[in-house]
């Protein structure tokens, strides 16, 4: 081959190359990848790539990209400094466009610092503390526009949401078993945005209908967020005679609780919060001993809440042979939100594009999604509010909303059951 | 609320009694502060997870506990042995040992949380508290380990050496006690006991692989508390410590997170009065 030819070779080259990395989007996912929450936000990320690639992949201007996930191991479980590291090298030493993902608040924090401090978007996938966005967006937009939330609600509404739930359960016990003023345990994790909620929660059970449930507190009790056993807790919430035990646990105590509850057949309905209860993973980590169980989820088998649920579902499904759950849900509807943002703003400028994400109005997994004038994600009847699950017969089912009547409108979806009692609190309690 | 405090601590009593025990044997005789103790338990419950999905109850057991003795010794005889002359090194070894293990425990099961099937399911009433079955056979195992570790200590011309070596090293050898293989006993029974504590424990616990450090704090409360290298010591701390956690859950329901906080506060208090512990010789003496 000549000089001439090699030189068109090499040409060519140049320009193939060039193009290539000029038409890929690099989109980094943020999680604690050994961790079912990072690994689920991971599968819901490569799901949503998957399908826009295969679709031929995000039309920006003229020029078609292909996204590129990085897998970014925040190791956020056990170091909040690990995370932001992560996050800093993501940025710098793996040149990553966008970012997505993250589930502790804390880390989650100190890693939205870091992408404000480069200039980069960053969709929240799984971290609730309100605190992430509500005073840093709004009151500090120049800065902190870089950030959304797409998952969960944030800890606020997540309050509502359970509180609703565990006016079900309630009434459940009112109805079923005639008592007229049930006995409500609260059993909270000690942390800082457990507070909120226990003091709402004890004011709203007890003050009188229509305001309030008309039912009596009997206790709080405040275990760690890793606390190992709770025996004596359950023992003493036995002994108060309550029917209802409404939980707010988002930490790994969510298990022990469970199994503790399922082997000493507590007569006390639970039902609020409990993470670990969200996961499929539930029976097999009690033992089968956290039957009955009910918290709030995002997502529930055979649960249509909009049109893409079930596909959405049965595709993870059958990929990954598992079920989703909330960070697959997110990041699976945040990579589609910023690919749609990004062909609407025609450009990858980033104040551009943060302009367009801020105009999604986008139908996902889990329910309609618009930001706030926070960048956070909107809840209420319409948009995104949860579901209310339980464990029956082996399975999740969704029991909540089913004929929730607000704001003069009726919200109910396909698939929803009504609540079961525990049979040992009927068996308990039933005058 | 009496009878509730009575029945779970003596439950809680029984684990960290186990636990501290064998903690104890190992500082006293081979003067190892062993902060990987509790990754040993925590190594237990995960090799019987891990066992029981190929074989029965028994077989499981038993290969777990082989498993985590082995392991021990090995431990010993290649990092802690050669080292133990220097005690600030042996306990960062440990400290790195434990953390080790915690890391192929994530490697091998992920950080999903398992669980390990009861042998004994349900409950029974005791003064009107539930107490799960399980919990109740937990107690009598560690009441019959505690027991055949006493009666192997006490009864035993081993058991006696270990013994001797526990309560004067310069003595021991002068008496033809071979100190090294005092030591080698004393490591292996304590392992041995944390591998039968985390085989009791497993089938009520949550296996995670940060699930050692919780109980480690407690063991090294129980243990400094009862009189550091004191093995009566350590059981007694134990039960203080358990009475503790179970008294503030059930006097400050609100307070409970505090548990483990109050346990440590007593321990301070009591150290502020006597800072040998209720049976050890001073910290002047032991040096």
């Amino acid at each position: 081959m000549g000089r001439i030819g090699t030189a068109v070779l090499w040409a060519v080259a140049l320009l193939l190359g060039s193009g290539v990395s000029a038409q890929t989007l690099r989109i980094g996912v943020v999680g604690p990848m050994a961790f079912v929450q990072g690994e689920h936000t991971w599968y819901g990320a490569t799901l949503a790539a998957e399908e826009i690639n295969r679709a031929g992949g995000v039309q920006i201007g003229n020029q078609r990209y292909r996204i590129e996930l990085i897998r970014v191991d925040t190791n956020e479980m056990t170091s909040v400094t690990d995370a932001a590291t992560a996050v800093e090298r993501a940025i710098t030493a793996q040149r990553v466009d966008f970012l997505v993902g993250g589930f502790r608040s804390e880390a989650v924090l100190a890693m939205t610092e870091v992408a404000a401090d480069y200039r980069k978007i960053f969709i929240i996938t799984g971290a609730a503390l309100d605190g992430l966005l509500a005073g840093r967006v709004d009151r500090n937009y120049e800065r902190f526009k870089y950030l959304f939330r797409v998952s969960p609600n944030k800890s606020s509404d997540l309050a509502r949401t359970s509180l609703l739930l565990a006016g079900e359960v309630i009434q459940a016990v009112r109805q079923q078993l005639g008592i007229p003023r049930p006995r409500v345990a609260i059993l909270a994790e000690r942390a800082a945005w457990a507070d909120p909620l226990v003091e709402t929660a004890g004011r709203l059970f007890a003050a009188p209908p229509p305001q309030g449930y008309g039912a009596e507190v009997v206790g709080t009790w405040r275990p760690s967020a890793t606390a190992t056993d709770v025996t004596p807790e359950l023992t003493a919430i036995q002994r108060a005679g309550a029917q209802v035990i409404f939980t707010v646990l988002s930490g790994p105590v969510g298990v022990p609780f469970g199994r503790d509850w399922g082997r000493l057949r507590i007569p006390a309905a639970p039902v609020g919060i409990n993470v670990e209860a969200q996961q499929e993973t539930w029976l097999r980590a009690t033992d089968n001993l956290g039957t009955y169980v009910a918290t709030l989820n995002s997502l529930a088998p055979g649960v249509a809440i909009t049109p893409r649920t079930i596909p959405f579902i049965s595709t993870f499904q059958a990929r990954f042979r598992q079920f989703p759950i909330y960070t697959a849900s997110g990041a699976y509807g945040a990579i589609h939100i910023l690919a749609e943002a990004l062909t609407r703003a025609g450009t990858t400028n980033v104040d551009a594009v943060v302009r367009a994400l801020e105009a999604t109005d986008y139908t996902g997994p889990t329910g309609r999604i618009v930001f706030d004038r926070t960048h956070d994600v909107t809840w209420g009847p319409g948009y995104t509010t949860g579901l209310g699950v339980q464990w029956v017969g082996g399975r999740m089912q969704a029991f909540w909303p089913r004929n929730w009547q607000v704001e003069g409108r009726v919200v109910s979806y396909a698939g929803v059951r009504p609540y079961q009692l525990p049979p040992w609190v009927v068996e308990a309690w039933r005058r | 609320m009496l009878a509730a405090i009575l029945v779970n601590g003596l439950v809680l009593s029984g684990i960290y009694g186990m636990l501290a025990l064998g903690f104890a044997l190992t500082y006293g005789v081979a003067r190892i502060l062993n902060l990987a103790h509790t990754a040993f338990y925590m190594a237990a419950a995960y090799a019987l997870f891990f066992f029981l999905g190929l074989m029965g109850f028994a077989p499981a057991a038993l290969l777990s506990a082989l498993l985590v003795l082995g392991l021990a010794l090995l431990a010993y005889w290649f990092f802690l042995e050669p080292l133990k002359e220097y005690e600030a090194t042996v306990l960062i070894v440990t400290i790195a040992l434990a953390l080790l293990l915690q890391e192929v425990a994530l490697l091998l099961f992920g950080g999903h949380f398992r669980s390990v099937p009861a042998l004994l399911p349900g409950f029974v009433e005791i003064l009107g508290v539930r107490v799960a079955q399980q919990a109740l056979l937990a107690l009598l195992f560690a009441g019959g380990v505690l027991l055949l570790a006493w009666a192997f200590l006490k009864g035993t011309r081993l058991g006696l050496s270990i013994r001797a070596a526990a309560q004067d090293q310069e003595a021991a050898e002068l008496l033809g006690i071979s100190l090294s293989r005092a030591g080698y006993w004393a490591v292996g029974l304590g392992a041995l006991l944390a591998a039968l504590a985390g085989l009791a424990v497993a089938p009520m616990a949550t296996l995670e692989p940060h699930m050692w450090m919780p109980p480690l704090l407690v063991v090294l409360a129980a243990v400094v508390l009862g009189g550091l290298g004191s093995l009566p010591g350590a059981l007694l701390g134990a039960l203080v410590l358990a009475f503790a956690e179970v008294t503030v859950v059930n006097l400050v329901p609100g307070g409970a997170f505090l548990r483990t906080a109050v346990a440590l506060l007593i321990l301070v208090l009591v150290l502020v009065l006597r800072p040998e512990g209720l049976f050890g010789a001073s910290f002047a003496e032991e040096r």
